[in-house]
């Protein structure tokens, strides 16, 4: 049984072999949330194809056709499956162009966290000291006055002077760059904690005395140690970011209405519930729903994974 | 007990500080409020002269330190859109807010510690896996989301016709899924009772509380399932715990192993994050109150931020900071008095 | 008929991988005021014997059969109501880290007048006079104030005293301590040995005493269980088996004692490790490690690789072990060929 003959195995040898592929095959749960969360992703990015008209394009929409009922409703008609809009606005189409603004900025601002957080985790967690103390201070206020409170603060503050039409132009790279500043602080007290963690076992104090430069044993070397929590905190924090951005949207602090994503779509049906046509604002409300939810069980199984202390019970 | 206090009262001082200067920052870049206050037809030189009226030419320095100063003798300035002291604004609006937090916070308590420690307990039975399955579901709702679907169900009604109306069950089964929708889902009502200053209540009539029963619903809906989640995963720990495993074998009985010896261990993370929840419940209370109407803080602020009312928002944001100063101290009291290991007297143990 | 009897106790624990026997065939017996000792590594299967003894293995555990007599009560058919009321009052436990045993939010008085008043209908000011009585009995300076202190607030080798006291409240018939000492400074553990002895004399308690500690078994027990891989692979008096060990896994241990050891020289040691639960050796789960068997000039024993051995009578001993005949065969033949 000499471990020198058994070639290395490969990337994709170990993950077969891994405990997270074992779980993965016996829990029906996680395989229907990644199979609703691929569908929805393959279908939002390829909304383009799917789509049967643009809505984005002025000239295919008319107005007469405001406010029908989806197909199981009397008075629907054959061309909109699931009715349209206020502004006569095929829904089916608008939801799909939707879910995949609001996937792209979920996605988005999510990276901007990772690195932000990731970056000052590291510091606070490997230099100490006064960085340290600096730094987790202020993310304890930003916590303290929660994630999207800070959003809106600065969503509006942005809003304001910058400009309605401005914002309205760049709101997708506003959204990510709101929502990214507003939640780096989970990232950065994760990593934060598995750095103390790792930093004091031997193979730090083995690159330290190698004379490696502290850059570069965070990156190389303990980086990849906390890889795991990242992980998943990751799938959370997407899902956080969906909500945020939708309610930013539904605040009127998000996306346009004429470039919606599903938070403004919600928003723009509310208006009107209360003249009976409820699928504007519930059908993009259900899918926003959907999506999230598979995510966060995809998250909550990712949790049971990867932490071995949650086996037991 | 003294020196807690004077350490919280520093921290205090710190906070404030940085959200004053965060406040006023923004009081500075935000859009001009003089176009807000006077239409199109005013000559520049009109406005330049309001505008030197305000103090807004001065440098920011100058115009921080006559703000601090205000800010500390009460005065916050004037709205630009109420034209009376903004802290008078928001006085007006904080009681309603502030019973919508009341209300919801209430539901949370009444029903998280029940269902989180009946899981917590009997983790495979049914319920559980039903308020464990509810409550993940729960979290993916937005609460404006909520707060619509509770509107279209009980406010606006559903009829359901799913099922055949000609046969008894079909008839019974789409009269018992359908509502009336006959509960409030806009404002405060108008039967309010009033106690004292600003505070007209909605807990003192019935038309007060149907009025306020969908809001309070919609803002718990997104803390209850968290909170669940959390005293459930903090008990299931507890209950692993050798002290636990002692207690039984003490011979005590279950249920004061439960209630007295897990609870009171599960509690103390649990009221520590409930100290910082409520910071994001103020920031759902934006979202609920736009949703009904609701005229308390939140709303106030969002209109506040579509008039670029300047004055109002910095208020309100140190207002808010006031108030999660405040709570966050009392909790850090609760938190000294449930648990033993921590001293508020200060004294070395 | 003896205070605790124990008959194949077989605890099995329900894992992902399949059920795991924790212990199986585990008989023994207890007689009132006796002491006996249970020893073995880490893993053996002392501690969930101890809890198992009144029903406390935590959840994927179970007793899947035998029996457990207590005083002519079978333990192992009570209802859990039925077995509360022997919990803590006719045995009482005491647990292996005292910084961990006691709750923390709640006061010593507290966690003291609980244990009485489950068992007992009295006032709190009696049982508040009981536990500082127990408290004075455990020699704990100013026992007045220790019943309104927090356990944070008193140190190991006290709070250890404190659980001593709660597991006398009641006057038990038998207490089960687990590695009582284990976890305290080396310089009070001796302390808190004497103290738990004496009291133990004085009240006239029988006592189970779990460590790994074969010096202080073979001073304060008079009989003794040695445990390896769920199994009791021998038991009887303790000065028999002290002097006299029969099978290769204790004398392994036996020689193992610093004591035994010629000054200057590498300490003895059983080769290897305990096999996991969940991966036995077939046959006698000893037999990877076992020096009589694995000798250079030994032959293979089939034996013991592919049969669970049963229990041999030597002595007052009883030992699970195939090679006890041959042992002593060939011991016999080395004190005749000088």
């Amino acid at each position: 049984m000499s471990l020198s003959t058994t070639p290395t195995p490969t990337r994709w040898e170990r993950f077969r072999d891994s405990y997270v592929w074992y779980s993965f095959k016996r829990d029906r749960t996680a395989q229907l949330c990644l199979a609703v969360f691929l569908c929805l992703v393959v279908a939002a990015f390829c909304a383009p194809l799917l789509a049967p008209t643009d809505p984005y394009d002025l000239r295919q929409i008319d107005i007469l056709d405001s406010e029908l009922p989806p197909f199981w409703i009397d008075g629907a008609d054959e061309r909109y499956t699931l009715g349209t809009d206020a502004q006569g606005r095929d829904l089916w189409s608008i939801i799909l162009y939707g879910t995949r603004v609001s996937l792209l900025i979920g996605f988005g601002a999510v990276i901007l966290q990772a690195l932000l957080g990731v970056t000052f985790g590291l510091m606070a967690g490997y230099l100490g000291g006064r960085v340290d103390a600096f730094l987790m201070r202020l993310a304890d206020i930003q916590l303290s006055f929660s994630t999207l409170m800070v959003a809106i603060v600065v969503g509006a503050v942005v809003k304001a002077t910058l400009g309605s039409s401005f914002y309205s132009q760049y709101a997708v790279l506003m959204l990510v760059l709101i929502i990214g500043l507003a939640e780096w602080p989970q990232y950065a007290r994760t990593v934060r904690a598995s750095v103390l963690a790792e930093k004091n076992k031997e193979y730090v104090d083995a690159a330290r005395v190698m004379g490696l430069r502290s850059r570069r044993i965070m990156f190389r070397h303990v980086l990849p140690n906390t890889l795991s929590p990242i992980f998943v905190i990751s799938t959370v924090q997407i899902a956080n970011a969906i909500i945020s951005e939708a309610a930013l949207s539904f605040l009127g602090l998000g996306m346009p209405e004429t470039h919606p994503s599903l938070g403004s779509l919600i928003k723009a049906g509310f208006d009107y519930i209360q003249s009976g046509s409820w699928w504007i604002t519930l059908i993009p409300g259900a899918v926003l729903v959907v999506l999230v939810l598979s995510i966060n069980l995809l998250g909550d199984w990712l949790r049971d994974v990867m932490n071995p202390r949650l086996y037991k019970g | 007990m003294i020196a807690f206090l004077i350490k919280r009262l520093m921290h205090a001082i710190v906070v404030m500080f940085v959200i004053s200067v965060l406040a006023f920052a923004i009081q500075d870049n935000l859009g001009d409020p003089v176009q807000q206050m006077v239409g199109q037809s005013v000559p520049e030189s009109e406005r330049e002269a309001l505008r030197e009226r305000l103090g807004l030419n001065d440098p920011f320095l100058v115009q921080y330190g006559r703000f601090a100063k205000n800010a500390l003798q009460g005065d916050f300035g004037y709205s630009y859109f109420y034209r009376e002291p903004a802290l008078e604004v928001i006085a007006r609006h904080l009681p309603a807010t502030l019973e919508l937090v009341f209300a919801a916070t209430l539901l949370i308590v009444v029903f998280s510690v029940p269902v989180g420690v009946y899981s917590a307990i009997k983790p495979r039975s049914p319920i559980s896996r039903f308020f464990m399955g509810a409550s993940i579901i729960g979290i993916s709702i937005p609460v404006f989301l909520t707060a619509i679907v509770l509107i279209q169900i009980f406010a606006i009604g559903v009829t359901v016709t799913l099922f055949p109306d000609n046969t008894a069950w079909g008839a019974w089964l789409n009269s018992a899924l359908s509502t009336q929708g006959n509960m409030p889902s806009f404002g405060r009502g108008y039967d309010l009772v009033h106690v004292a200053g600003h505070w007209d209540t909605n807990l003192a009539s019935w038309d007060g509380i149907r009025h306020l029963v969908l809001p309070a619903i919609s803002l718990a809906s997104i803390m209850l399932p968290l909170f669940i989640r959390l005293i459930r995963a903090e008990m299931m720990e507890v209950l692993q715990s050798e002290y636990v495993k002692y207690a039984r074998a003490k011979g005590i009985s279950m249920r004061r192993v439960y209630f007295v010896h897990a609870l009171k261990n599960t509690m103390l993370p649990v009221i520590t994050v409930g100290g910082v929840q409520i910071g994001t419940m103020v920031a759902y209370t934006i979202l609920t109150e736009t949703v009904f109407q609701w005229p308390g803080m939140g709303l106030m602020f969002l209109d506040a931020i579509n008039r670029a009312d300047i004055p109002l928002i910095v208020t309100y944001l140190m207002v808010v900071g006031i108030i999660f100063v405040v709570t966050n101290t009392i909790v850090d009291l609760i938190y000294g008095l449930v648990n033993p290991t921590v001293k508020l007297t200060g004294k070395p143990a | 008929m003896a205070l605790l009897e124990v008959n194949q106790l077989d605890v099995r624990f329900a894992l992902r991988q399949g059920e795991v026997r924790a212990l199986r065939d585990v008989t023994f017996s207890l007689e009132r005021g006796e002491r006996l000792g249970i020893v073995g590594e880490s893993g053996a299967g002392k501690s969930v014997a101890a809890f198992s003894l009144l029903n406390l293995i935590s959840k994927p555990g179970f007793i899947a059969g035998g029996d457990i007599i207590f005083d002519g009560q079978p333990l192992t058919q009570m209802t859990e109501r039925e077995l509360r009321k022997i919990r803590g009052n006719r045995i009482s436990m005491i647990f292996q880290d005292p910084m961990m045993t006691l709750n923390p939010v709640l006061s010593i008085g507290d966690q003291m007048v609980e244990c009485l008043k489950a068992h007992r209908r009295i006032s709190t000011r009696e049982a508040r006079a009981i536990a500082l009585d127990r408290l004075r009995q455990v020699q704990i300076p100013s026992p007045e104030k220790r019943l309104d202190q927090y356990p944070h607030e008193l140190s190991g080798g006290m709070r250890q005293r404190i659980i001593i006291a709660i597991a006398l409240l009641l006057d038990p018939d038998i207490i089960i301590a687990d590695e009582p000492t284990t976890a305290l400074d080396v310089t009070i553990q001796a302390e808190i040995m004497a103290l738990l002895l004496a009291l133990c004399e004085s009240h006239d308690v029988a006592l189970i005493l779990i460590t790994h500690d074969l010096g202080v078994v073979s001073q304060v027990t008079q009989r003794m269980l040695v445990m390896y891989a769920g199994r009791v692979i021998e038991q009887g008096p303790t000065r028999e088996i002290i002097n006299d060990p029969q099978h290769p896994y204790t004398q392994g241990l036996l020689n193992a004692l610093p004591q035994m050891a010629t000054p200057g020289e590498k300490l003895n040691q059983i080769r290897g490790s305990m096999p996991s639960l969940t991966h036995l050796p077939s046959g006698c789960a000893f037999h990877p490690r076992c020096d009589f068997i694995n000798r250079a000039d030994g032959a293979p024993r089939s034996a013991c690789i592919k049969q669970v051995p049963g229990f041999v009578t030597s002595g007052h001993c009883r030992v699970a072990c195939h090679m006890v005949a041959e042992m002593l065969e060939e011991r016999r033949l080395k004190e005749e060929t000088p």
